[in-house]
């Protein structure tokens, strides 16, 4: 996509015929949640709740990896740090992301080898270049990134790159969907993730969608895609037609990607994972197979998870299944903000509760 | 968790950079002048106004399109004494070197120092360096400090911002911090992007010689235009608007900022300056940015507002309307 095609979505014309659509045929009083925390941070970010009638509730979904990552699997990020002559590798969300007593940004600070990468390549270049070290990379992140953490651990395969090692925490889409609308919370249309349907295409959430029979859209990312999305939400509701829709048909298609799908499918099975605030949900976590034990850090550091009970009073559980919003909960800017975060949703940049903090203010 | 030991969020230039000013540093030297928080202290001396600024270079690499760490030290203290409406004379340069740093790169160093201080007009008075075993630091890192003279009738500070003032920004955002990042390890990147890295002297004296009352300089540089905002705002009492569609950002760094996740309003700017003047005289002061050097992408991008004092707004380029907060620590990339 083009910066010039980007802009047209920016379009302030475009985007004002949207939102007054949207304020002219919502009637009933609706609870919409967006499941990717990129939707979350774009929706406040241009602005488009103070644009909404007051019908419209948007609710932030388990949609920010790092949030939903289980406070177990944190520790053992931690642990990994502090083990001897290794360099841990990760995405820059998770360094200042609070475990049990500690964060990586701590064990930086007291001399671990922690590095920041854009790209799971660049761990591997980091393996090959440290040959004495053990390179580990956190996988945390949903579909969309899977693939390309796939890929580097099939480059380290090619390379004979015996140091290098994933910790996989990587979490599919559909299965959460299905535990939110099994749930108790009631909500009444799905802004499904653009980049994770990117790869797993419309018709991963076929089943779904024909199970709950809960009005669903694809959304992309720009203010004009949002608002798009959900004036079809606002139109399934008030019509009483629930439909699965694609709002993003320049990067969604039914198939998805089936290239990117076969290199996640060699290199991970799917199991069961565990998700903060929701518990532990069936089929919907992504472990290296067999194949590659080589390059699974839970063998090579033979990791065991030791249960680990989530921060005291922090509601990051309840505010990543839309049960709480971040203002309810008793540590919202008392004692939790970004430069003393409680739980991760403070902390990474696509966290709800980082969100409201950074662009609601007192709301 | 309060941090018990330094960590890199201490030094980004936001909230937790402020934190450690206001809770360690402000008490222990408890003094008027330092407790305005401007980019350099004003002083009282033998019946007229000095202004006295100081700044610490680490920037890595060295050198990177548009300018090195040389050049860098000489603006960033230069910028930093004008900013408080004074015209920078005097410098010191402090060099902490790492044993085996080459000596060209050395030579480099000190020949950007020398071109950057031709062309801002300042003259280099004192100096010091001391050699590091090698690991004891990363390659050079370089202090300046800076006096200027302070004309009678110039009054600016960030808590002068008033009712019915608009906003300039003296051009493009976030030009240097990106520049800087697609130079890092790993990031490689086909384009023509290069540093603001400039001295702002003669802009703000050409800005001074309107004779426009002018309430607010200030040069946006870590933290970027996002969290200077606010420290204005918050030292002035007012609320701030500004407005997305308004801010001047160059295409290449749009892109790049989207693809990283980085929001170019808190991205460092290194020859670039904020001013509030009263919104009649703005036409003039405006003109004049244009007209010096290093400010033809000059524009207005929001104004002062009686609502929310304290806090600083956008209205959105769809309309919308959302907080701009500051900085909290550093800029993460986005992880999906």
């Amino acid at each position: 996509m083009t910066l010039k095609h980007s802009q047209d979505f920016h379009d302030p014309r475009i985007a004002r015929h949207l939102a007054a659509r949207i304020t002219r045929i919502s009637r009933k009083p609706v609870r919409f949640m967006e499941v990717c925390g990129t939707h979350t941070v774009a929706i406040f970010r241009s602005g488009i709740r103070s644009l909404l009638p007051e019908t419209i509730s948007l609710l932030s979904g388990p949609g920010c990896p790092v949030c939903v990552t289980a406070q177990q699997e944190i520790d053992a990020f931690i642990a990994l740090a502090r083990e001897p002559e290794t360099i841990v590798a990760t995405f820059g969300d998770l360094i200042r992301v609070p475990g049990s007593g500690s964060s990586l940004q701590r064990e930086k600070a007291d001399g671990a080898d922690v590095r920041m990468v854009y790209s799971t390549f660049d761990a591997v270049a980091l393996a090959r270049e440290n040959p004495d070290k053990r390179v580990v990379f956190l996988g945390v992140g949903f579909e969309t990134t899977a693939p390309t953490v796939a890929a580097a651990i099939l480059a380290a395969h090619q390379q004979r790159l015996d140091n290098f090692s994933v910790m996989s925490a990587h979490k599919i889409v559909p299965p959460a969907l299905e535990a939110l609308a099994d749930g108790t919370i009631n909500i009444d249309g799905f802004l499904l993730p653009g980049h994770v349907s990117v790869i797993i295409g419309m018709d991963a959430y076929r089943s779904f969608f024909e199970a709950h029979r809960v009005p669903c859209v694809v959304a992309g990312f720009e203010p004009s895609d949002l608002l798009q999305s959900i004036a079809m939400l606002v139109d399934q509701v008030e019509s009483g037609r629930p439909a699965l829709e694609n709002a993003y048909p320049r990067a969604v298609s039914p198939a998805g990607n089936p290239k990117a799908m076969a290199v996640m499918n060699e290199v991970f099975a799917v199991g069961d994972a565990d998700w903060r605030g929701i518990g532990t949900i069936p089929a919907s976590g992504l472990a290296i197979r067999e194949k590659y034990a080589a390059f699974d850090a839970f063998r090579v550091f033979d990791i065991r998870l030791k249960p680990a009970p989530e921060p005291k009073g922090c509601a990051c559980g309840e505010i990543l299944t839309g049960m709480k919003i971040p203002p309810q909960c008793p540590l919202y800017k008392t004692v939790c903000n970004p430069m003393a975060p409680v739980g991760p949703c403070m902390v990474s940049s696509e966290g709800t509760c980082a969100a409201y903090y950074r662009y609601h203010g007192d709301g | 968790m309060k941090p018990d030991k330094i960590l890199l969020d201490h030094g980004s230039g936001g909230k937790i950079s402020h934190g450690l000013t206001a809770d360690l540093l402000l008490p222990v030297f408890d003094n008027p002048a330092l407790a305005m928080l401007d980019d350099g202290a004003t002083l009282n001396v033998l019946g007229g106004r000095i202004a006295f600024s100081t700044d610490t270079y680490v920037v890595d690499p060295i050198f990177f399109p548009g300018g090195g760490i040389g050049d860098l030290a000489i603006n960033g203290t230069v910028n930093d004494v004008a900013m408080c409406g004074a015209t920078p004379l005097y410098l010191s340069v402090g060099m902490i070197i790492e044993e085996g740093f080459p000596m060209a790169d050395l030579e480099r160093v000190v020949a950007q120092m020398g071109r950057a201080a031709k062309l801002a007009a300042v003259t280099v008075v004192t100096g010091d360096t001391k050699v590091v075993p090698k690991g004891a630091a990363d390659k050079i890192f370089i202090n300046t400090a800076g006096i200027g003279i302070i004309p009678g009738n110039v009054n600016v500070s960030g808590a002068n911002a008033r009712s019915g003032d608009v906003v300039i920004l003296s051009g493009t955002m976030a030009d240097h911090g990106m520049t800087i990042l697609t130079q890092r390890q790993g990031l490689v990147f086909e384009s023509n992007l290069k540093s603001d890295s400039a001295p702002l002297n003669h802009m703000v004296a050409d800005i001074l010689r309107t004779g426009c009352d002018i309430h607010v300089l200030r040069d946006p540089t870590r933290g970027g235009v996002g969290t200077t905002l606010n420290e204005i705002s918050g030292k002035s009492n007012i609320g701030i608007r500004i407005y997305e569609d308004r801010l001047p950002v160059k295409p290449a760094v749009t892109g790049i900022c989207e693809l990283l996740g980085f929001d170019p309003l808190y991205v460092a700017n290194e020859g670039k300056l904020l001013a509030f003047v009263p919104a009649d005289q703005a036409d003039r002061v405006l003109t004049a940015i244009q007209r010096s050097p290093y400010g033809e992408d000059a524009c207005i991008i929001g104004e002062t507002v009686d609502e929310h004092p304290g806090r600083v707004f956008m209205k959105t380029r769809i309309g919308g309307e959302r907080i701009v907060d500051m900085l909290t620590g550093e800029q993460l990339p986005r992880i999906c």
